[in-house]
């Protein structure tokens, strides 16, 4: 196992590599940062952009601005000059993603864990109503947007506030400025938790949707192959009991191939969190690319970039070494 | 694994001669006649009601968006004078606060949408079964520079991407359609490779290639026909995802621009009317799940028409 966990980990540092030159092109691909500096009007002197070129590395060759990044990034941890002089991008990026995280990471769970039950009991009632209806619903929340669900929920908690007269859905941001009167921070800590956790509620909603449909089909395809496998019938033919069969010989194989998959749609539930970020108005990563892309600000974007294909890297390495954990013909190939 | 069909001649099947038939003469119990292998699976297709009943609305979406706009009264950038009133007998869906029809938005933004998504699914398909089949076909360095570099491009978020290159080359539909179906080629490329891999071993190949066949010949008229079943149902899922990328780089502000209108755009503008003018809000958002569903539906019974192994009758 040691050796299978080694191997895979050097496999994954020329992806980095190749990851951060991908983005680097990207990023430079996404606009000229001393586009608003330049048609600002009154002009601003020509000396001033020539300062701002140099701060921003503008007036260096692309390899050698791709090695200053990068130094900067493996040596300090910098993710380069923003275009405002005063912003710290690692700091940006850091908070927004604590912010993001705590979404993404919550949603995954909600989404797997009744993925895995909705898929395994349409698994074992095959074709019954359950089974229908559960592919209905999937189907359906496969082709809902999730921009739309989310808008959706959230005029949907914002209805049921006024009429019930309280706020127990948030709406606005990931917690209250203000509990009651006090101020978040002043605030006891039973009120804290309970601030953000109904601030997360309808955002997890709507992100876990997505994920969810793909998953709960996963699950019950691989849930079937699995049950109609001959070591599985062995099972049975000893005598084992039906739910000894169940959870021990098919449900733990049947989850070796979800794990992967689960890995991989992180990119993809990332890019859904944008979006529900978005709707939800909360200050993640959603937002701040967004104003980067406003601010052409291209070295936060590309870091914004490395970071999301990192975690997507990262992830991919994670279910490779679990594969390798569940699965022995894996880790001994 | 589906193979070029060769014209076989019609297949009769005949019963071992039963007593008191004259001799000479064949009794013919049951005949079969000759299909085929897309002739099968149009049968299979054909049975599968919720395949058919989709396509029928996916075709009734198609009109909707492309001929409704030419018979309807008014222009998606009419003005009328009727604003922020709700579904009533001229305008169908309502209007906005500026007295926008909703109904011509609607068949407007359906359209883009449409565009929008054909595209992805024709670029990536085409652009992705080009790069799988190369890589699956040729193997060793070509193969691994051509699908490390998809795996690249897969670990960026896709929405995040294309939202950065369609704010910097700019929001019409044909731009947005190649932004998107650009990056959703390496998926295909992904699948089509895996096919390739084990087709390329297969006997017929083989054989092909004693018959001194190139091996463009190899990849165009014997590996990607074969892989097709599969490519068609990605593509189907291509269309449905186009449709939910397109209408949410849109929301997200990226996508298509106004004075322009896509759905997503729509829903966007309708979303703080939830409460108060929900036809804003609503009829934008039921015509992508429409269309996306639809899609998903033709997409599923395609899987199963075009599965040979596939023997279960649909209920």
């Amino acid at each position: 196992m040691l050796a299978y966990t080694i191997r895979r980990v050097l496999i994954s540092i020329p992806v980095l590599i190749g990851s951060s030159i991908l983005v680097f092109i990207i990023g430079k691909l996404l606009g000229d940062p001393l586009e608003s500096l330049k048609l600002r009007n009154p002009p601003v002197p020509r000396h001033t952009i020539d300062l701002e070129n140099h701060r921003l590395w503008l007036d260096r060759s692309w390899p050698e601005q791709y090695y200053l990044w990068l130094k900067g990034l493996v040596l300090h941890g910098n993710f380069g000059p923003s275009v405002h002089s005063t912003d710290s991008i690692r700091g940006e990026l850091g908070s927004a993603l604590t912010v993001t995280a705590k979404l993404v990471v919550v949603s995954v769970i909600v989404a797997v864990t009744l993925a895995i039950i909705t898929g395994v009991i349409s698994a074992i009632r095959q074709y019954s109503a359950f089974d229908y209806s559960a592919t209905f619903m999937s189907f359906l929340f496969f082709s809902m947007p999730v921009f739309w669900f989310a808008a959706l929920l959230k005029a949907g908690g914002i209805w049921y506030n006024q009429n019930v007269n309280a706020d127990t859905f948030g709406t606005i941001g990931d917690k209250s400025v203000l509990i009651g009167d006090v101020s978040f921070s002043d605030a006891s800590f039973g009120q804290q938790l309970g601030n953000i956790v109904g601030h997360m509620i309808l955002p997890t909603i709507a992100l876990s949707l997505a994920g969810y449909a793909a998953w709960t089909r996963f699950t019950r395809a691989s849930m079937l192959e699995v049950m109609n496998s001959d070591y599985v019938r062995l099972a049975r033919a000893k005598g084992l009991r039906s739910r000894r069969v169940l959870v021990r010989h098919s449900l733990r194989n049947a989850l070796i191939p979800l794990t992967t998959v689960t890995a991989l749609d992180i990119a993809a539930l990332l890019g859904g969190a944008i979006i529900t970020e978005t709707v939800f108005q909360w200050h993640g990563m959603g937002n701040l690319f967004r104003t980067g892309l406003q601010d052409k600000d291209v070295y936060l974007l590309m870091g914004w970039l490395l970071i999301s294909a990192t975690i997507v890297i990262l992830f991919n390495l994670i279910a490779d070494l679990l594969y390798g954990v569940l699965d022995p013909r894996i880790r001994h190939a | 694994m589906p193979e070029p069909s060769n014209t076989a001649p019609t297949t009769t099947v005949t019963a071992p001669e039963a007593p008191g038939v004259q001799p000479g003469q064949v009794e013919r119990e049951f005949t079969v006649r000759e299909r085929s292998q897309w002739q099968q699976a149009g049968r299979r297709f054909l049975r599968h009601r919720l395949a058919v009943g989709s396509l029928s609305i996916f075709l009734l979406l198609v009109v909707f968006a492309f001929l409704g706009p030419l018979v309807w009264k008014y222009k998606y950038t009419t003005i009328t004078p009727d604003n922020s009133v709700g579904p009533r007998l001229g305008h169908p869906f309502g209007t906005d606060n500026l007295g926008h029809d909703l109904f011509a938005e609607v068949m407007r933004g359906l359209q883009q949408s449409i565009k929008v998504a054909l595209l992805i699914a024709v670029l990536a398909t085409t652009v992705g079964a080009l790069w799988g089949v190369f890589s699956g076909f040729y193997k060793g360095l070509v193969d691994a520079s051509l699908m490390r570099f998809a795996d690249l491009l897969l670990t960026i978020p896709q929405l995040a991407l294309a939202a950065g290159l369609a704010n910097h080359f700019g929001g019409t539909w044909w731009i947005i359609g190649i932004i998107l179906g650009g990056l959703s080629a390496p998926y295909v490329a992904r699948v089509v490779r895996g096919m390739v891999l084990s087709l390329r071993e297969r006997e017929f190949i083989e054989a092909a290639r004693a018959l001194g066949a190139s091996d463009m010949r190899l990849m165009l008229v014997h590996l990607v026909p074969n892989a097709m079943a599969v490519v068609i149902v990605n593509a189907t899922l291509l269309v449905a995802g186009g449709v939910l990328g397109e209408t949410a780089l849109s929301f997200f502000g990226f996508g298509i621009q106004s004075p322009d209108t896509s759905l997503g755009l729509l829903v966007s503008a309708g979303q703080g009317a939830v409460l108060t003018r929900p036809w804003l809000f609503y009829f934008p958002g039921l015509f992508i799940i429409l269309f996306a569903l639809s899609v998903n539906f033709i997409g599923d019974g395609l899987r199963d028409a075009l599965d040979p192994q596939q023997t279960r009758q649909r209920r």
